[in-house]
């Protein structure tokens, strides 16, 4: 199979493996937010609230990304903010500051609930997977695995997280990996 | 029509392992000589529905076992035949392995048939119905039946459950030749007559020689439980059948069960345990109904309060102030009641665990060759079914230690002037808010002499430090310690004492002994009766609220500098009374902000774990109040120092302090400066 026409109207797609991607799970929602001015989203189904910011109870010795647990409907969940995992100087929360609350498979296979902390939520966008361009391999050094891929939408980009890896780790004190692959700027870069 | 039922495997498996250990304690209380037909029958029953129930779901491994299983004690319940204590353990031996096969069937895991196979060859030898090279080495002629008589007396309800005999007698009549007669006796009057009831009974002659007792039992399976059925071989009169040869067969099967026993008890060592691999099913548990019904009412009531509230806050005016609060009122004590009798609904009584009890002493009992009687009180008391089955392993250990080094033997308890058969009694009830259970033996005591030594020995204490008995006796939950010479199979290893008190503390409770040399000892463990809700004292340090554990608090006071003295390179050391206690500040453990870090303006709360004293320095205490612990691993992780969180009146978070983590990290501080106001 050599040329191929991309027709974006009929969403059939085919890659260069030669096998036909079917069409139904070519769409995907993402629900988009803001923080230090880049626009990043995340799996719609993952989200299961959005809430005001609103106090945590402080967690004694923890990271300054961990801001704290609030109760949730009786469950108690963790407040991390993105901003501070992403290496981004924390900023003053205001009544724009949102929590999204997140449904994250861990790599136990366990579901657990996270609430991040974002500057401001956008939009919901559906997007076609096969517009979704993998993150650069900026440098073997950098794990850019919590990067689910880019967008490009209205010519602006859109970084798609993939909220499993991101969250879902065994320990949440520790992005270290994390800030430095965003802090390197490549990515962002790249586009 | 195919019905799907791998849905009702789980059911079957709690059924079976229920019916297992009926079977157990049933056997475990028979005695030989007197033989209690009830509890055969219930013996039998059990292993009835065990086999039915695994034929049903095509388990062909255990129904052929249980199936053999159930010859023999059809006999023995028909009085064909009587009751050894081999036998008993023979059959003790098949229970175990049932359980372990349908362990194995649970967990998709392949058992080793091999002990299976075993006890089934020993089963059909006692049964002289022999497949294998048994029968025919000693040269036996098998007594072979040429018809059966089989005498029916049709239960009452039969008809109901579905049976028909006329389809059970078109299956015997397949087998060879089958004669009937049928007795009217005990139909009643036309007008008495239940449609539905079955008031039959009939004498059916079956002319066949190679029909087995087992292809008969068969055809009355399903109504086997609700009819008197008896069914006598017909013999050949002509072809010598010697009595004297029948028993010669079982008592050779049966000597040759003691050196075999010793190889299947060699092969269960050998034989691996299957491990679980799927994801732990949520079990089950079985609740009376009077708790459900008092929480349907309890429910109900809740409805009528909330509709009631509900009603003055659609249009309220200011003069229904009153009502509403009585309204009020009136939810609160609904909630506590529904409460309670939702926490009584995961209340079971503590004999599921003591049941194992008595087989582990039997056993022990005879590899020890000690002479124990085990005395059981109190075992309808309940309690939480998650602290039951953690409590279970801690248990077996103590009652393991007291039957290996509590209990003396027999020859040792005659020269000391007791009876020769030692008693170990285990008790529970309810104290407070707790369930204390004891386990007590008459034997030799804790020997004081010899922890002392082994504690020196060990450097666990100074040469020259002086203790008191309760102290001595407190030693053995040292990690490591054991004054066992002799390193045994049952206990002696040393790793057991400080294991038990570290689970029973998991659980919120405390372990410890009470021993009197050359009387006996006795181990109390208190548990809390719930794991979910905890008493605790609420305490404010700057602007943060945490929970402390009612249960480590041990004084709170305000201090003067005088009380105080800092030592360098370490903490400030308080002088309380004749200790002297490291004060830990929370402010700086925490990273709060406090009202004041002058000491003599804050408070201190001397909290206690695993006998360690510490003062934690903080600003307010407030209330005490029963929380219910919400767990931090669930979606964060564990945090040293916090044991839970729990959610306060006005719904924000408040952390429960794990008072031995904080320790720890306060051991670590960099020492504080306190100055002077």
């Amino acid at each position: 199979m050599n040329t191929m026409q991309a027709d974006t109207d009929t969403k059939d797609t085919i890659d260069t493996a030669g096998s036909i991607v079917g069409s139904i799970d070519a769409v995907d929602q993402y629900l988009t937010f803001i923080m230090d001015n880049e626009e990043y989203g995340v799996d719609i189904l993952a989200v299961k609230e959005i809430r005001n910011w609103d106090s945590a109870t402080p967690i004694p010795r923890a990271p300054p990304h961990v801001r704290g647990v609030i109760n949730l409907r009786g469950t108690i969940i963790p407040i991390i903010d993105l901003r501070q995992c992403f290496g981004m100087a924390a900023i003053e929360y205001g009544p724009l500051t949102v929590v999204l609350v997140l449904q994250v498979t861990t790599s136990g296979n366990d579901s657990r609930e996270v609430g991040i902390v974002v500057d401001a939520v956008s939009d919901v966008y559906s997007l076609d997977a096969a517009d979704i361009k993998p993150a650069p391999q900026m440098s073997d050094q950098l794990n850019t695995s919590f990067i689910r891929g880019l967008v490009t939408i209205k010519e602006h980009m859109v970084i798609l997280l993939d909220i499993d890896n991101l969250l879902g780790r065994d320990d949440l004190s520790d992005f270290a990996e994390v800030t430095d692959a965003i802090k390197k700027d490549e990515i962002v870069k790249a586009i | 029509m195919t019905i799907e039922l791998s849905q009702f495997f789980q059911v079957f498996f709690e059924e079976s392992f229920e019916g297992l250990d009926v079977m157990e304690s049933g056997l475990l209380s028979l005695d030989p000589s007197n033989v209690d037909n009830e509890m055969i029958n219930s013996i039998f029953r059990a292993a009835h529905s065990i086999k039915g129930g695994s034929a049903t779901f095509g388990f062909a491994s255990v129904a052929e076992f249980t199936h053999v299983l159930e010859t023999l004690l059809d006999e023995v319940r028909s009085e064909i035949r009587g009751m050894n204590p081999d036998m008993v353990d023979l059959f003790l031996q098949s229970v175990d392995c049932l359980r372990e096969l349908l362990e194995g069937l649970q967990a998709e895991v392949p058992v080793d048939g091999a002990r299976a196979d075993g006890l089934r060859q020993k089963f059909e030898a006692i049964l002289g119905v022999s497949t294998d090279a048994v029968a025919s080495e000693t040269g036996e002629v098998e007594p072979v039946a040429i018809g059966w008589q089989i005498n029916m007396v049709g239960g009452e309800d039969i008809l109901r459950s579905g049976n028909e005999p006329i389809r059970m007698f078109t299956q015997l009549s397949e087998m060879g030749e089958l004669t009937i007669t049928t007795d009217f006796s005990r139909l009643p009057a036309f007008n008495a007559l239940t449609l539905e009831s079955c008031y039959l009974s009939w004498q059916l002659t079956l002319m066949a020689d190679n029909v087995t007792r087992a292809d008969i039992d068969e055809v009355f399976e399903w109504v086997v439980d609700e009819c008197e059925i008896a069914i006598e071989p017909i013999m050949d009169e002509s072809l010598p059948v010697a009595a004297e040869q029948v028993e010669a067969t079982e008592a050779q099967a049966l000597e040759e069960d003691a050196p075999v026993s010793d190889d299947a008890s060699a092969a269960q060592t050998g034989l691996a345990v299957p491990q679980t691999q799927k994801k732990a099913e949520p079990g089950s548990i079985r609740v009376d109904i009077d708790k459900i019904d008092t929480l349907i009412n309890m429910v109900g009531e809740l409805v009528i309060t909330q509709s009631m509230l509900g009603q003055i806050g659609a249009d309220f005016t200011f003069d229904k102030v009153s009502k509403l609060q009585e309204g009020l009122q009136d939810l609160e004590r609904n909630v506590q009641v529904l409460h309670e009798s939702v926490m009584q609904v995961r209340m079971l009584p503590i004999s599921f665990t003591f049941n194992r009890f008595p087989r582990m002493v039997r056993d022990l009992s005879r590899q020890l060759n000690k002479k124990i009687d085990l005395v059981v009180k109190g075992e309808q008391t309940e309690l939480d079914k998650t602290v039951m089955e953690k409590i279970g392993d801690p248990l077996v250990h103590l009652l393991r230690n007291s039957l290996d080094h509590g209990i003396e033997t027999p020859a040792e308890r005659v020269k000391a002037g007791k009876p020769e058969t030692g008693v170990v009694s285990l008790n529970a009830f309810h104290q407070g808010g707790n369930i204390i259970i004891q386990i007590n033996d008459d034997g030799a005591g804790l020997p004081k002499e010899r922890i002392l030594a082994k504690a020196r020995k060990n450097g666990i204490i100074g040469p020259d430090v002086v203790l008191s008995d309760e102290q001595i006796n407190d030693l053995i939950f040292q990690p490591g310690f054991s004054t066992a010479e002799v390193v045994s199979d049952v206990s002696g290893r040393g790793v057991g004492m400080d294991v038990v008190r570290r689970n029973v503390q998991e659980l919120g409770g405390h372990v410890s002994v009470k021993s009197e040399e050359g009387v006996g000892s006795t181990f109390s463990i208190s548990l809390p009766l719930t794991l979910a809700i905890l008493d605790g004292q609420l305490v404010r340090v700057g602007n943060q609220v945490y929970i402390f554990p009612l249960v480590s608090i041990v004084e709170s006071l305000s201090v003067g500098m005088n009380q105080v003295s800092t030592v360098a390179g370490a903490c400030d050391l308080l002088r309380l009374r004749e200790e002297y206690i490291p004060i830990i500040p929370l402010y700086d453990a925490f990273g709060i902000e406090p009202d004041s870090r002058n000491l003599e303006k804050s408070l201190i709360v001397v909290v206690e774990s695993e006998n360690t004293k510490v003062g934690l320095v903080v600003d307010e205490l407030q209330a005490q109040q029963q929380v219910v612990i919400k767990s931090l691993e669930t979606n964060y992780q564990s945090v040293e120092g916090i044991s839970g969180a729990t959610i306060l009146g006005d719904g924000t978070v408040s952390l429960i302090l794990d008072i031995g983590g904080i320790v720890t990290i306060g051991q670590s501080a960099a020492p504080m400066q306190i100055k002077a106001a």
